[in-house]
């Protein structure tokens, strides 16, 4: 048995793990296992999404060869274990880029397409599944189903968000976004209010590509925070930025994020944003990606571990909901400093079961202190389900199952398109089995 | 002006960590592969995702490991659309230690396909490249050969047989543009090792191993361990007095 957690270290767990290195030897070893499991990546998302304690996982990160390259088109055919940083530095030098990507490339194509993930960019280019062309999905039964958008589209709607329970995605056909550079012009604000941020969002979603905002969630319902909006910039040849030296080496024994360090750095962080702010230059490793230059920074939250909570809630009720949850947080004392406030554009989500809606989204690191931390999220999971929200999955390890069920009113459609012999720690907390 | 590409032909080219190694030269400068394997389908996956990434061209090899004729036949087709700049011997398994102890079939297949054979190949390679006096031979062996144990020793000592030779090799490269490059890597995470990753064990990350045998490659060093702490490892392993080193059950 293997131990293994996701990205949130709530636990870790010993799982029956098989690892697949070999594309067309899956439907073999589908079939060869008896239990149920569910396919495990890199381990980035944060709950249970990617868990199966004493059940069955399997590996999929050997999974991780390209396939075919169109560098006329930007059409990639690659193994579903290959981790985005891999195509990023792939496909950057050659023009291309991809057109969603979420704040760590070393998630999976595979786990980036059963979490249907999201970036800065969701109001101008959707989400990671509106760029997937085809998919291969294996199933237990030995078949194998090519689906895309124009192809048994039902099958591909029910795999994108899917939560890796409709079968085993074995590689995907992405379609990239031609780029001149690596480089992008970036403008920073700081807002003093929610009403400051959703003009700056509302005035900024037309011209610009990326739009992100960090926000202090203890500065209470108010909600005050730095802007930052990004496009694509045309130029090159600009030495590139080291990254990635840097790791956190051990678990603290207890949390580094608590009310004391928490306090000073959201004064800090907000004060250098407003003076920094106005225009630069940035790599877009730096950009998309600023986490990552810290190697293990889920280690920071001690040995409990941390949630993440990420909620959307519709624009018509969002002003308020976002600001009852902020003040709800800052009142708590609890949360962390990466606190992520984004507004999502009008695209139909492509899967059943995709998490982005038109809204606005709220997303808040909580050092894991137990009972307190929960029921604060059973306040927080009031506001989202009076405003009509929903909890995004791939963050999730803690939902009630009523909350998934009012916050995706399309389970139902979605459930004749699992695989029986597929199954997670989330799919018997919010499916049943 | 296009640089002609450089020719590297791998033995046991779906292996995790020649795989790697061969992703890195073909990102590094315009190559060609020759893959030798023994699984067709699984080593022209490996050949597009090559491709893909910048080799110039791949051909694959499909034979036998432990016959003598084989591996001078493979040694020649891989040589024959021109010289080889780089060689890599990869393949391998890892035993079962008591059931070569039970059965010696077993044990004499493991001596073969981890011993013998990859000495055959450096020995035909090694010959093409000291007739023309270049090119550069990566020969992977294993902290296993540094002395023998009783939880792995046929393993053991088929790579100490490995070790011996490629240090002969060296010797009458002495002298000569050849360079001859003997690979211990420790415990890494590949298929191989799937078990041992299951017990618990501590492993490499087959890309590390997989960089710092691509390094040791360019430089032409003599014995590169991977990850390089193997290195002391292994001299205190080495070195350790017969009383001591028969206590430890390892």
């Amino acid at each position: 048995m293997l131990t293994v957690s996701s990205w949130g270290r709530l636990g870790s767990w010993p799982h029956d793990a098989v690892a697949l290195t070999d594309r067309e030897a899956i439907p073999g070893a589908l079939a060869a296992r008896p239990g149920s499991a569910i396919a495990y990546g890199m381990g980035r998302s944060y709950g249970d999404v990617c868990l199966n304690p004493d059940g069955g996982l399997w590996l999929t990160a050997g999974l991780d060869r390209f396939i075919d390259f169109d560098p006329e088109l930007g059409r990639l055919r690659c193994e579903a274990g290959v981790q985005l940083g891999q195509i990023q530095r792939f496909a950057v030098p050659r023009g291309w880029i991809l057109p969603v990507t979420p704040g760590t490339w070393m998630a999976t194509v595979g786990g980036a397409i059963a979490n249907d993930v999201h970036g800065k960019n969701h109001h101008a280019r959707g989400t990671f599944g509106d760029h997937v062309r085809r998919l291969r999905l294996v199933r237990s039964d030995g078949s194998v189903i090519d689906c895309g958008p124009d192809l048994r589209a039902d099958w591909f709607a029910a795999t994108v968000g899917g939560m890796g329970l409709t079968g085993i995605v074995a590689e995907a056909e992405l379609q990239l976004m031609p780029v001149a550079g690596p480089w992008l012009d970036v403008e920073t604000f700081p807002y003093d209010d929610l009403d400051g941020f959703f003009a700056l969002a509302d005035g900024s979603e037309g011209d610009w590509e990326y739009t992100v905002s960090w926000v202090d969630c203890l500065a209470g319902g108010r909600g005050r925070g730095i802007f930052m909006r990004g496009r694509h910039s045309t130029e090159r040849g600009r030495p590139e930025p080291a990254m990635g030296a840097r790791s956190m080496p051990f678990v603290p024994p207890m949390s580094l994020v608590n009310p004391l360090s928490l306090r000073l750095f959201n004064l800090a962080y907000y004060h250098s944003g407003r003076l920094k702010a106005g225009r630069s230059l940035a790599h877009y490793r730096p950009f998309f990606y600023p986490l990552d230059n810290l190697a293990d920074w889920n280690r920071m939250y001690g040995p409990r571990g941390f949630y993440q909570y990420q909620s959307v809630v519709p624009r018509g009720t969002g002003r308020d909901a976002v600001g009852a949850m902020l003040a709800e947080i800052a009142r708590s004392g609890e949360g962390s400093f990466l606190a992520v406030l984004k507004t999502f554009g009008e695209a139909t989500p492509v899967g059943l079961l995709s998490f982005p809606m038109p809204g606005v989204t709220l997303a808040l690191d909580f050092p894991n202190r137990g009972p307190r931390t929960l029921a604060l999220f059973e306040r927080l999971d009031a506001i989202v389900l009076e405003a009509g929200g929903r909890l995004y999955p791939a963050k999730d390890a803690r939902m009630p199952r009523s909350l998934f069920e009012a916050g995706y009113p399309r389970i139902a459609e979605f459930l004749p398109y699992r695989d029986p012999k597929l199954g997670s720690a989330m799919s018997r907390r919010l499916l049943g089995d | 002006m296009q640089a002609t590409p450089r020719r590297i032909a791998i033995v046991g080219a779906t292996s995790s960590i020649a795989e790697h190694c061969a992703r890195r030269w073909a990102e590094a400068a315009p190559s060609e592969f020759v893959l030798v394997a023994r699984d067709a389908a699984r080593t022209e996956r490996i050949a597009a995702d090559l491709r893909v990434r910048g080799a110039t061209r791949t051909s694959v090899i499909v034979a036998d490991f432990t016959r003598p004729a084989s591996i001078a036949d493979i040694v020649r087709r891989a040589a024959a659309d021109g010289p080889l700049d780089l060689v890599l011997i990869a393949h391998g398994n890892l035993p079962d230690q008591p059931a070569c102890e039970r059965d010696l079939d077993a044990c004499e297949s493991a001596l073969v396909v981890n011993g013998t054979s990859p000495a055959l190949f450096a020995e035909a390679f090694a010959a093409g490249m000291f007739d023309r006096g270049a090119g550069t031979l990566v020969v992977i062996g294993s902290v296993a050969g540094d002395r023998g144990r009783r939880s792995n020793y046929v393993y053991g000592a088929a790579k100490g047989l490995v070790t011996r030779y490629v240090q002969g090799l060296q010797h009458r490269a002495a002298g000569t543009a050849v360079r001859i490059v003997l690979v211990k890597p420790g415990p890494t995470d590949t298929p191989m090792t799937a078990h041992l990753r299951q017990q618990g064990a501590k492993l490499a990350s087959v890309e590390s191993v997989a960089a710092c045998i691509v390094d040791g490659a360019a430089k032409g060093r003599p014995v590169v361990y991977a990850p390089a702490k193997w290195a002391l490892i292994m001299m205190v392993i080495r070195h350790l007095p017969r009383v001591v080193f028969d206590r430890m059950n390892i």
